[in-house]
């Protein structure tokens, strides 16, 4: 497994197309909590698929003002059209070219296999990572350590603001 | 690792004896054919073990992947409400291919409650709530995809085949059954 980046590092910034036509940069979301949610590919299996499940908690992670953001080395095209068979919520960034060029900075990156592993980072309204976690790459590793580490981030790091967050970086 | 973070209580779903020393939780979706294809499995764990074990199921739904599985869940916390939970549970999954409303509707009628009654449940979220803390304390739980299996509070992670199961189960009915 590799070795990702650990809390207390500042988080790697980027900027990634999250459509054919348009790009996300982690800048453009800073003063909120990120969830940067690493995963090997699209189109796993509905039932066990993390991205739906995390598609599904949606509202308890923005309860937190925390923005969501998937990410593989997919590109921009398969991932629209995953996103639109999943009704997908939020944006899935494609690490796509320079290949995997985000998931080697967070360390996330399998060499071997051509994917990024199944990595979990919680970056807080400053660009510093609060928790992170590497997941054997088989295995969904569940919403519950990203609540908890939205739990535990004092609301300084959140911005102090917790419920209904303005839309204040509408693209 | 993962450990069930919402103990049993008298609100639950609960099959098989109170004092049963094995508790089994699902965490399921009526729409998800994994948890089809469980469903005749557990019933027969469950007859393997008829002193031994309870079962209580708790709602996972995976709604925006599966348009029905809301409307399921409801519909059976509403079986429930009229004490018939778990013959409108196991119609659901004995005909999940037809899942949709006039199944939900068609079956609730055979169980002699008022479609009606179903209805305005319904389109009033009468029971979301409930359905909704099951999901809520599933993720707490780290449930990750359905079915998911705790056995006496510890995430299941081999296969639901029936072997798999019965092997868990096994392994703490001794210590258990000397108490």
């Amino acid at each position: 497994m590799s070795q990702i980046l650990s809390a207390g590092t500042v988080a790697p910034d980027f900027k990634l197309r999250v459509t054919p036509d348009q790009w996300l940069s982690l800048g453009d979301l800073k003063g909120k909590p990120v969830i940067l949610a690493f995963y090997p590919a699209d189109w796993s299996p509905v039932c066990g698929d993390q991205m739906v499940l995390y598609n599904e908690i949606l509202p308890e992670f923005r309860k937190h003002g925390a923005e969501l953001l998937g990410i593989s080395v997919d590109g921009a095209w398969c991932h629209e059209a995953f996103a639109k068979d999943r009704h997908l919520h939020f944006p899935l960034l494609a690490d796509f070219h320079p290949k995997a060029e985000v998931a080697k900075s967070y360390g996330a990156y399998r060499e071997t296999d051509g994917v990024s592993e199944r990595a979990l980072f919680v970056i807080d309204n400053r660009g510093e990572i609060f928790w992170s976690y590497c997941s054997p790459i088989a295995v969904n590793p569940g919403a519950d350590g990203i609540l908890e580490a939205l739990e535990n981030m004092p609301n300084e790091r959140k911005n102090g603001h917790g419920h209904a967050q303005s839309s204040s970086h509408a693209a | 690792m993962a450990t069930l973070k919402v103990p049993v209580t008298q609100h639950d779903h609960i099959r098989g004896s109170v004092n049963a020393p094995v508790t089994l939780v699902e965490y399921g979706d009526y729409e998800c054919p994994y948890c089809g294809l469980a469903h005749p499995i557990v019933n027969a764990v469950r007859e393997r073990f008829p002193r031994q074990l309870r079962v209580v199921f708790r709602h996972f739904p995976l709604s925006q992947a599966h348009p029905h599985a809301e409307a399921a869940a409801e519909t059976a916390e509403f079986a429930g409400a009229h004490g018939r939970f778990w013959e409108m549970h196991d119609a659901i999954y004995e005909n999940q291919d037809q899942l949709g409303m006039p199944l939900l509707f068609a079956l609730a009628d055979a169980l002699g409650l008022p479609e009606a009654d179903l209805r305005s449940a319904l389109a009033a979220g009468k029971y979301a709530p409930k359905v909704k803390a099951d999901f809520l304390g599933g993720v707490r739980s780290g449930v990750n995809g359905t079915p998911a299996f705790f056995i006496n509070g510890e995430l299941h992670n081999g296969t639901f085949e029936f072997d798999d199961l019965v092997a868990s189960i096994e392994l703490r009915l001794p210590a258990r059954a000397a108490l």
